[in-house]
């Protein structure tokens, strides 16, 4: 296995008296997409916002590519980030906000040609932001998220807004930017997103790790080859079919 | 820092509400002129025009535009910024254009009609101190936005402070004078000024028209004091200082804020 290019140690955090993560100690191998399952509460985004430094741990250590992340904002330089909910500047055409992000982070945009094409953006890119449909700015988050080729992209429940098709060739973009080494962390609710895309489950309950490793050892280990079956029967071992698990 | 701030800019200068901000000072400004004729009379009307309304503005702008930015703040936390660069980029981006609507606003009506000459430092006293309380009262936004998370609770404040700023303050400033009147009171009264952007504000431009005279013993007072360069020098330095501190304590604030 190769080191570890995401190393979280002892990641410790809360939000007043609610600790949300507790001891957290976590290697993220490169190069494999990386699902990060639990029910709602259970830290995932603030596990995710700790990595991206959007949110400050009470303690311990997280380092990207080696380099401590408290120490060096230019860590995110190798990441793509994007999240859940988008909201722009309002008055901002989507060509201006591309251009500001292409400008603000002082990087090319090698990916944002194909990307425009890909979404469907073309018609949109002259259209102010508040104009536009929650779906499509969810497009153009993924467009800022991914057009700079980032060796590391996080997507905290990123495909909710999106439509069938666009979901479609999302994931088959991730599939894709797998193949050429990136390595892939992702929020996800849905099972058959994760079962499709997934090398590695990492799944938390109640600020802790519960479980990382493989989608095919945790599955064997639980005597089950349905992962939301598996994942109901460890919240809840009395009612092995419960359909959702959040 | 300056991209951040340039994006800010050209994103405000599209605003409709800035645009009425504009529209406001230019009505004010136009109409008190006509309506006088007299520079000085129109000085002193808008001075209270400003007082009020700048900080009330500057405020719930600076309170709005953070809590309407929250999302486009995470978005820029993530990319490769420092965050202090995000921070004082926003802040300057939103009290630079606040203040340009102002200064055009206002000073329009005078320069057209070329008759800013009767008092010229006064106007000059009235633009900088309208430009340098839209930069305290923007930055009292940002610390209340950035202090409070819960929307109401952070315009409430920001009213709240603006009428502690404008009112409460004089009230207990007057009560002061009022219980201490057998004391000695100059020195205590000049440096209660030096507590209030708004009052020094109005102390600076008043007393460089010629009405100042009609204010008595206290005006010759202030006059003793505002009136010298090292007093005038003092007056701008705690300006700064109304500046210096809100903005150090978003820095502080927007260091340790988790989003």
């Amino acid at each position: 296995m190769n080191a570890a290019i995401i190393s979280i140690k002892n990641l410790c955090m809360s939000y007043g008296k609610t600790a949300v993560l507790k001891d957290i100690s976590l290697d993220i191998r490169p190069g494999a997409i990386h699902a990060l399952l639990g029910p709602n509460g259970s830290g995932k985004s603030t596990l995710i916002k700790c990595i991206l430094g959007l949110v400050i741990p009470k303690s311990g250590i997280i380092t990207a590519d080696g380099i401590p992340t408290d120490m060096d904002w230019q860590y995110r330089r190798q990441m793509g980030y994007m999240p859940q909910i988008a909201n722009f500047p309002e008055n901002m055409k989507v060509k201006e906000l591309v251009k500001m992000m292409k400008d603000v982070r002082n990087q090319a945009a090698p990916k944002e040609e194909e990307l425009i094409a890909l979404l469907k953006l073309e018609e949109s890119l002259s259209k102010s932001l508040k104009s536009l449909s929650g779906g499509t700015r969810q497009k153009v988050n993924a467009l800022l998220a991914l057009m700079f080729d980032a060796p590391i992209l996080i997507f905290d429940e990123a495909t909710v807004g999106l439509d069938p098709v666009s979901r479609l060739h999302f994931k088959n973009y991730l599939l894709q930017e797998k193949a050429v080494g990136k390595t892939i962390l992702l929020v996800s609710h849905f099972i058959q997103e994760v079962e499709e895309l997934a090398d590695d489950i990492i799944f938390m309950l109640e600020g802790k790790i519960y479980y990382q490793g493989s989608l095919q050892a945790l599955k064997n280990n639980n005597h089950g080859d349905n992962l939301e079956k598996v994942i109901a029967s460890i919240l809840d071992p009395e009612t092995p079919n419960l359909k959702m698990y959040a | 820092m300056l991209k951040i701030i340039k994006y800010s800019v050209f994103d405000l200068l599209r605003s409709r509400w800035l645009m009425i901000y504009f529209l406001f000072f230019l009505a004010a400004s136009g109409l008190l002129f006509s309506f006088s004729g007299d520079a000085s009379k129109t000085l002193v009307s808008l001075l209270n025009v400003e007082i009020a309304i700048v900080p009330l503005v500057s405020t719930l702008f600076g309170v709005m535009y953070f809590y309407n930015s929250r999302e486009f703040i995470v978005l820029l936390l993530s990319q490769p910024l420092k965050r202090m660069t995000i921070f004082l980029g926003m802040y300057l981006g939103l009290a630079f254009p606040l203040s340009l609507c102002f200064l055009l606003g206002s000073s329009i009506p005078f320069l057209v009609s070329g008759d800013a000459t009767a008092d010229p430092l006064a106007f000059v006293f009235y633009l900088l101190t309208g430009v340098f309380l839209s930069f305290i009262f923007t930055a009292m936004g940002f610390l209340i936005a950035l202090k409070n998370d819960n929307r109401i609770k952070g315009f409430g404040l920001s009213i709240l402070v603006w009428l502690y700023m404008l009112i409460i303050f004089d009230g207990i400033f007057l009560y002061i004078l009022m219980a201490f009147q057998d004391y000695p009171l100059e020195k205590l009264s000049l440096a209660l000024t030096l507590l209030n952007p708004v009052d020094l504000s109005r102390v600076l431009v008043l007393l460089k028209l010629e009405i100042s005279a009609l204010l008595g013993y206290s005006g010759a007072l202030f006059n003793d004091f505002f009136g010298t360069a090292a007093g005038i020098g003092m007056a701008f330095f705690a300006m700064l200082l109304w500046i210096g501190f809100p903005v150090a304590a978003v820095m502080w604030l927007g260091k340790r804020k988790n989003f």
